[in-house]
């Protein structure tokens, strides 16, 4: 950023163009989660118990499944973006705001990988 | 919000309009100078439930998964730790430290489940204001009282559900 002239010291700090879009995801993914979420508060109401049987029972279908591993992608995706804007409200000064963004990045990105992982090894039977 | 109050420093509350010479007047708004109302409110809870709902509930979500992926012995250990039973808590020597995390995370698990309901409910007032509905002040007053009272009385229907059953 320069500091001498003022179209100087304004440029390149305009709207990132990319505003509606994070706006829209956030939107998207806040529908993904109210769908997905209220579906695994129903089914931990009604599975008998929380035990470790009557939940793998449950969990392998190939229904419950899917549904488990989209509601990682979704919250976490939903997360991130959240997250960013939070970051970008109280974190000012830039090598900070990087930093912060992109331990946001890795932590979403590997928390849902590991998530989906999970569900994935559960679903095809590596489980006792 | 019906005219904007600000403090005198003296305690005094006056309005924008008499706040007296430049001298005196605030520098710049602060915090503690708003009169505090439910959509304020409505709004910090929101980044406050969804910041909660990000590191702790995902947390959680990815240690009970993980529990589950790695069997029986390690889900035990999992549902010990985050719901345990408290008769069976041994309160003396390190049984003192265990058992105050245990009590923690019971309330970690219930204010999760808070958490979400809360931020479901403000989440939904934010897709009645973006398609532009809601801005009338009565009716906005109103959704942001709702907005937390329902995310109270669905958190205590799941548990009175979940216990009960
Ligand atoms: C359960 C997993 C969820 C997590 C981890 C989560 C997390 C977050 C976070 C961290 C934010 C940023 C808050 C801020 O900027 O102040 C956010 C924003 C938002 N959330 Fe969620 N949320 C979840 C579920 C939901 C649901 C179910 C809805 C809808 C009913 C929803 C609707 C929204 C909306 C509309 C915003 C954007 C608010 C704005 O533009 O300021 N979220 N969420
Ligand atoms: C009269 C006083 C206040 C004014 C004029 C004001 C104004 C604003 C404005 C213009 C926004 C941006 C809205 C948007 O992004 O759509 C905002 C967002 C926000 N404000 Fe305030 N605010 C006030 C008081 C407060 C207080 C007391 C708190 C909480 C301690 C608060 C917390 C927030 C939060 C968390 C956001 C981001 C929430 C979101 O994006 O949904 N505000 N405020």
């Amino acid at each position: 950023m320069g500091n001498g002239t003022s179209i100087g010291r304004v440029r390149g700090l305009g709207s990132a163009k990319s505003g509606a879009h994070h706006w829209l995801l956030q939107r998207f993914t806040a529908i993904g989660n109210l769908l997905l979420v209220l579906w695994l508060v129903v089914s931990i109401l009604m599975l008998p118990n929380l035990h470790y049987a009557s939940v793998i029972e449950w969990i392998v279908k190939p229904v419950p499944a899917t549904a488990m591993a989209l509601l990682v992608i979704s919250t976490f995706w939903h997360a991130r973006l959240g997250l960013q804007v939070v970051v970008e409200d109280y974190v000012h000064e830039h090598a900070n705001k990087f930093a912060c963004i992109a331990a946001l990045n890795l932590a979403a990105f590997g928390g849902a990988a590991f998530g989906v992982f999970c569900i994935i090894r559960l679903a095809l039977g590596a489980h006792a | 919000m019906g005219g904007v109050r600000v403090a005198d420093g003296k305690g005094i509350r006056k309005s924008m309009a008499e706040a007296g010479t430049k001298k005196n007047r605030p520098l710049s708004p602060h915090l503690q100078i708003w009169r505090w109302g439910p959509h304020m409110l409505v709004s910090i809870l929101h980044r406050v439930s969804g910041s909660g709902l990000a590191f702790a509930g995902l947390g959680l979500l990815l240690w009970w998964l993980g529990a589950l992926a790695s069997g029986p012995a390690a889900y035990e250990s999992f549902a010990g730790w985050v719901w345990a039973d408290l008769g069976t808590l041994d309160w003396s020597g390190t049984g003192i430290l265990t058992g105050l995390v245990k009590l923690i995370l019971k309330i970690v698990v219930v204010g999760i489940s808070w958490s979400f309901f809360t931020h479901m409910s403000s989440g939904l007032r934010h897709f009645v204001l973006d398609i532009g509905a809601g801005f009338e002040l009565g009716v906005n007053r109103l959704g942001s009282i709702l907005a937390p009272v329902a995310g109270i009385l669905l958190t205590v229907a799941f548990w009175a559900i979940l216990l009960l059953r």
